[in-house]
């Protein structure tokens, strides 16, 4: 699904990505750790495109094509979603209305006949129900007013709508009540196919007992320093990321 | 980015056609003797050439205003004509005999003058340089007892009621700019809705001004009688030309008891090129007054065009229980200038005014809003709301807010909400990370922030405006 090599990428000069490699077939779930300030949002953001960003190094296959040259939102025609850790909040535009005009550019540029509005309607409410969320949030406009939580769930919302074969999830549990962390869970779940992959972010096991990952990569410092099984995540609840600092060390 | 949010911004005015044709056009200069041929022309009686001459007068004494927050080269008004029509323009009895060539040119504006074509169901009076060229559904109107026509057609045809109505709420002296009009005004629309009518159409003028080196002064009076309604909507554009042309219009509204008037506009002036070449000087009064009890008066702009703005639509509260509305939205880009704004003078008991100003700042855009609420002394437990929002395009624009506000008595209340935002990389990036492009994020952004006044416009201008709204600032983001 997607080949991530040797990628360097930096902030007004400053370098933050310092090669990362990273492979994710379809049907694959992949969790990404690592301290605060290691990379995790950058890597998220340049996946898909941010301007802010700029590519020293390296290249990324998504899918047989070269993703750096897409413009982002050939990225999302592409089927590449990403779930901000932050989600930005557009005034007077109704969530309705924003989901219709991307999901009819994604299916125009796929060839597909755009949804009119009943039809849109419609398939918006059965999305929400795999969310739980109320119709009230159908007219309200994008993430305004949101609490955390549910500008959280409204990603996940999004997702499902968009039906990304890409999807990349940057902290989407944080901000999240228990109840909140199943249900979003399990709408990841259900959407979950042989033939679309995931990328988590997270700082927390707890995400990774309902969203089952296939490989647990660690990042430190702009670099994926470890990777491994679900059992990575255990160890590194248990003692921090300092072990993984201190075997780097001894590996230098 | 910012480099593409310029870009966005700039895309050109598809509305700068000439149209060639004969015309008869008095030469540049402004004299007693000019102001007396207009009025000739136009074969007014006595007492409205006298208007004229007092108020011409009286401009001759006063300044030019020099408090708006707008920068332009002086203007010379010896150099400017002050009336043009096309040539053989006689009264027509039927559309049959406009000049095709007329019809044409506001076809290509997108307004078919031929009624029978017209099944958006909007009487269209249609103002070319200094006359009213033709106006539809007369007959259908007549039947309610509704007059709309043009305003030298009114001053002929109804003398009284343009004698009891013209200069009370905006008198000839009142400003500068009103002064000069009152002086050279040339045409315009009259609408009178008589008692307990309801408009059945959207009433709309349709201004073009075409030749070059004049100026377009219209007047427009609007009357509702007691619990009479009327829409009306105004659109105007100018073709593309290397020097100014000043625009310098008076519309008064008056509602009686019960009375509402709704009052559209849609202003596409020719705004200039990139470097702020050419373009038009619009220097407007525009105020309403609810002279009734319970009686509403609302404007609703939408102002995309001219080189310069100036222009603070206005409502005066007299009669009890009225309300006094203003939604605008100003967009400037390019080196557009724009001051404008409303005044709420609250006079009578229990009156509410409700002003809510979205300013989008583009390019080297500079847009102040200036607003004034005044609640008199007897004005008791009155009310205004103010909301005042200015979003900023790219780094080289401004915006500024002025509102002023006099409370004389203790049981009226004034609120009042400003904001700044900067359309973000962010939202750019959000909508396109969803598979929107810049174009339609940036004019999905600029819509959901002008949400609130788009919804006050008739259904298919709302659509027009907000077309228009994304073409202006086509290459402003990206
Ligand atoms: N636009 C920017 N300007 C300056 N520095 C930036 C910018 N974006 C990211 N950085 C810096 O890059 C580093 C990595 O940030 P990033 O957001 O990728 O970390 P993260 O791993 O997602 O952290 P967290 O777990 O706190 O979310 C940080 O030091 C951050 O301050
Ligand atoms: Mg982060």
């Amino acid at each position: 699904m997607i080949e991530i090599k040797n990628l360097h990428a930096s902030v007004n000069g400053k370098e933050i990505l310092k090669g990362i490699n990273l492979t994710v077939k379809a049907g694959e779930i992949h969790a990404i750790m690592g301290p605060n300030g290691s990379g995790k949002s950058t890597l998220a953001q340049v996946l898909a495109g941010h301007p802010a960003y700029q590519v020293t190094q390296g290249e990324v296959i998504f899918e047989g094509q070269n993703l750096l040259d897409m413009e982002p939102e050939v990225r999302a025609h592409a089927g590449v979603f990403l779930a901000f850790q932050y989600p930005v909040e557009i005034p007077g535009v109704s969530n309705s209305y924003f989901l219709k005009a991307g999901l009819n550019e994604i299916r125009k540029s796929r060839g597909e006949e755009e949804l009119d509005s009943m039809q849109f309607l419609k398939m918006l409410k059965e999305k929400m129900k795999i969310v739980e969320m109320d119709p009230s949030f159908i007219n309200r406009p994008v993430n305004e007013g949101f609490s955390g939580g549910e500008k959280k769930r409204n990603e996940i919302l999004q997702m499902a709508v968009l039906e990304p074969k890409l999807a990349i999830l940057d902290e989407t549990d944080s901000g999240l009540d228990i109840d909140a962390l199943k249900i979003v869970s399990s709408g990841v779940n259900k959407l979950k196919s042989p033939k679309n992959a995931t990328i988590v972010v997270t700082h927390y096991q707890r995400l990774l007992n309902y969203i089952v990952p296939d490989v647990v990569h660690v990042l430190v410092n702009g670099r994926i320093v470890k990777s491994g099984g679900k059992g990575l995540a255990m160890e590194l609840e248990a003692n921090g990321y300092d072990f993984i600092r201190e075997e780097m060390q001894q590996s230098a | 980015m910012s480099e593409t949010i310029e870009e966005l911004v700039s895309q050109e005015y598809k509305y700068g056609f000439t149209t060639n044709i004969e015309t008869d056009t008095i030469p540049p200069g402004l004299n007693e003797d000019v102001v007396r041929i207009i009025s000739k022309k136009k074969n007014e009686p006595e007492w409205l050439t006298d208007w004229r001459l007092k108020a011409f007068r009286l401009w001759k004494t006063m300044e030019e205003p020099r408090w708006p927050n707008l920068q332009y080269a002086k203007i010379d008004y010896q150099s400017i004509s002050y009336y043009s029509a096309p040539k053989e323009m006689k009264k027509y009895n039927s559309l049959d005999e406009v000049d095709p060539i007329l019809l044409e040119t506001y076809a290509k504006l997108g307004i078919s003058l031929t009624e029978q074509k017209r099944l958006s169901g909007v009487a269209v009076d249609a103002v070319f340089d200094s006359v009213s060229v033709a106006t539809t559904f007369k007959e259908t109107l007549r039947e309610k007892g509704i007059i709309f026509c043009s305003f030298s057609e009114a001053v002929q045809e109804h003398p009284d009621l343009v004698k009891k109505y013209l200069g009370s709420v905006v008198p000839y002296g009142d400003n500068y700019f009103a002064a000069l009009n009152s002086a050279v005004f040339s045409d315009g629309s009259f609408c009178f809705i008589p008692r307990g009518v309801r408009c059945p159409m959207e009433l709309s003028t349709y201004f073009r001004i075409n030749a070059s080196n004049t100026g377009q002064f219209e007047r427009t009076l609007i009357v509702a009688e007691e619990g009479a309604y009327v829409s009306y909507l105004e659109g105007c554009t100018a073709p593309m030309r290397d020097e100014n042309q000043l625009h310098a219009a008076v519309v008064e509204l008056i509602a009686l008891d019960n009375a509402e008037v709704k009052y559209s506009t849609v202003q596409n002036w020719y705004a200039g090129d990139k470097n702020g070449k050419g373009g038009i000087y619009n220097f407007v009064t525009k105020r309403g007054k609810c002279l009734g009890e319970n009686s509403k008066i609302s404007w609703t702009q939408v102002e995309t065009g001219s080189a310069i703005t100036w222009k603070y639509p206005s409502v005066i509260l007299q009669g009890d229980n009225s309300i006094g509305e203003f939604y605008s939205v100003a967009v400037v880009n390019n080196r557009q200038d724009a001051d404008t704004g409303t005044k709420m003078l609250h006079i009578g008991k229990n009156t509410r005014s409700t002003i809510v100003s979205k300013g989008i700042s583009a390019g080297r855009g500079n847009n102040t809003y200036r607003g004034l609420v005044n609640i008199g002394k007897h004005a008791t437990n009155s009310r205004n709301y103010t909301q005042c929002d200015s979003m900023l395009i790219g780094n080289q624009c401004s915006a500024n807010t002025f509102p002023y506000i006099e409370v004389k008595n203790s049981s009226s209340s004034v609120e009042h909400e400003a904001s700044t935002s900067k359309i973000g990389e962010d939202q750019i990036f959000y909508c396109k990370q969803r598979g929107i492009n810049t174009e339609n994020a940036i004019s999905m952004i600029i819509n959901g922030f002008a949400k609130e006044v788009f919804k006050n416009l008739p259904m298919e201008f709302a659509v027009e405006a907000q077309k228009l709204l994304g073409i202006s600032l086509e290459g402003s983001v990206g």
